[in-house]
């Protein structure tokens, strides 16, 4: 009997927790998406947090790019040449590139090296206090540290995914002209001729979501760590690995939404 | 009699099953200061973060100027909060910002000073608390531990708070830097002539910064006096704590 009862006891401690989990994260999004609206507002923290999320993942995002391109490429000569279809390489980089691998790319990208920076920040400042000083110095904390965040990475992951997808579409353009033996101007046309507008802004529009939940996940994380120094660590795995499967989660939701009629 | 700076009243916390304040009753003179004593782990930090708003606690109350400020509207306990300046244990400095934004943050919050101002007050305030003006812009990575206690103790009493709330002030200091920054808490305390409450294990310090004592026992206030006699006090839990003997009525669990 206690057997059953501590079953039914540990199921209700997983349900009443994950509840529990639920409702911060939610209040903690409402009320982030709040204080960007809200004033006062703060443009150096937000100019810091653009800087930080997206000027310095420039690199890092354009090499993950231009490789991915050149990797396609040579993949999908090697596919389409056994159906006789290889002339279609530029056009299926072109759209593999802007609809779907550039903004997880880069999304995947940006969660590893700013996601973790945040989570890593924010959840120091927690357990040395730095936060509640914040509060003692007639600052609202989610308004300071965390709306800025949230609004630098919806803006920055888009403008990250257009150098993405330039660089992938270079990439895939180099290996076809010096490896595959296609001419420039055929590529070129391929590539544009099939390219539509709605190709590159849903994948805009995944990359904005993404860079959210990004944010909020590294955030969300960092803001509620507790323990030193392995709270904090637990905080920046937790944060890079949430965010990272929810960007591929709803890769695949916003794919529906987006490319299905 | 006049009204006291801070009452507190039946004021209860609890952590899961863990009753950490449990009716804690505790003046404070306007004008005076208090320093609370207790065990590690016995709510005098909890304490203090529920007057600051930053733990919100289960009952009881908490009086400033005569306002209970858990229980006015959000605006009014903001403002009534806004007149505290904290001191936190480990400084708790921003470190992604130089040391003269530390000093004005508070200030150039509340628009108070402007930002091509603002590096002029914090030179002004350093100089209070003995750092010379070459401080302001480097970052509180390259400060050693007594300066940043300075520098977060400038921070502290930039906005000229009228209470001040010092969170184990010499935690970490050697002596003669501990025995320096009580000076400095007693000489700002004065010119601004604020109301301030302390926590600390530091006997010493407690009887330089403070004008009254209160010891925290399980969850309550169990003695409050004169500091001067905290040494000289009959109660068995005082007397344990302050001369700190193993063997009394406060037991610490041992792992053997």
């Amino acid at each position: 009997m206690n057997r059953l009862l501590n079953f039914v006891a540990a199921i209700g401690a997983v349900t009443l927790g994950t509840v529990e989990f639920i409702g911060e994260l939610a209040l903690f999004t409402i009320s982030g998406v709040l204080h960007i609206f809200r004033p006062p507002y703060y443009p150096r923290q937000i100019a810091r947090a653009f800087m930080e999320i997206g000027y310095f993942s420039l690199p890092v995002v354009a090499l993950t790019a231009l490789f991915t391109g050149m990797v396609l490429a040579l993949q999908f000569y090697t596919g389409f040449s056994r159906f006789n279809a290889s002339s279609t390489v530029a056009s299926v980089v072109v759209l593999a590139i802007t609809r779907e691998l550039g903004p997880v790319l880069a999304g995947l990208m940006v969660s590893g090296r700013a996601g973790a920076a945040m989570a890593a920040e924010l959840g120091t400042m927690r357990v040395t206090d730095q936060i509640d000083a914040l509060s003692t110095l007639s600052t609202e904390p989610m308004k300071y540290l965390v709306a800025p965040r949230l609004l630098a990475a919806t803006i920055a992951l888009p403008l990250l995914v257009v150098l993405a997808d330039i660089l992938g579409v270079l990439g895939g353009y180099l290996v076809a002209i010096e490896k595959l033996g296609f001419t420039p101007g055929a590529y070129l046309t391929s590539t544009f001729s099939n390219l539509r507008a709605e190709d590159v802004i849903s994948g805009l529009t995944k990359a904005a979501v993404f860079g959210f939940v990004i944010a909020l996940m590294g955030c969300f994380n960092g803001y509620r760590s507790r323990g030193g120094a392995q709270g904090v660590g637990s905080a920046t795995t937790t944060a890079v690995v949430s965010a990272s499967i929810l960007i591929l989660a709803l890769d695949y939701i916003l794919t529906q939404v987006l490319f299905v009629k | 009699m006049s009204t006291p700076k801070i009452r507190i009243r039946g004021l209860k916390k609890s952590f899961g099953a863990k009753q950490v304040l449990d009716g804690v009753d505790l003046d404070v003179e306007r004008g005076t200061g208090m320093v609370v004593i207790g065990g590690s782990g016995t709510g005098k930090s909890v304490l203090i973060k529920s007057i600051l708003g930053l733990v919100t606690p289960d009952a009881g109350s908490i009086e400033i100027d005569g306002e209970d400020v858990l229980r006015a509207p959000r605006a009014r306990a903001r403002a009534l909060r806004a007149q505290i300046g904290m001191l936190f244990q480990n400084g708790a400095l921003f470190d992604s910002l130089p040391v003269w934004e530390n000093v004005c943050f508070g200030l150039l919050a509340q628009k108070r000073v402007t930002r091509a101002k603002a590096r002029d007050k914090a030179v002004e305030v350093l100089a209070q608390v003995g750092l010379d003006a070459n401080v302001a812009g480097l970052s509180p990575s390259e400060l050693s531990g007594g300066m940043q206690k300075r520098v977060a103790l400038a921070r502290a009493i930039a906005s000229e708070p009228a209470i001040m709330f010092f969170d184990e002030p010499t935690t970490g200091l050697d002596p003669i830097m501990g025995a320096v920054i009580d000076e400095l808490i007693v000489d700002c305390v004065k010119r601004l002539g604020s109301t301030s409450i302390a926590i600390t294990h530091d006997m010493a310090s407690a009887q330089r910064i403070a004008d009254n004592a209160a010891m925290l026992y399980q969850g309550k206030v169990t003695w409050s006096g004169p500091a001067a006699d905290l040494l000289t006090s009959t109660n068995p839990v005082v007397d344990q704590f302050t001369h700190g003997r193993a063997h009394g009525p406060i037991k610490m669990a041992l792992r053997k």
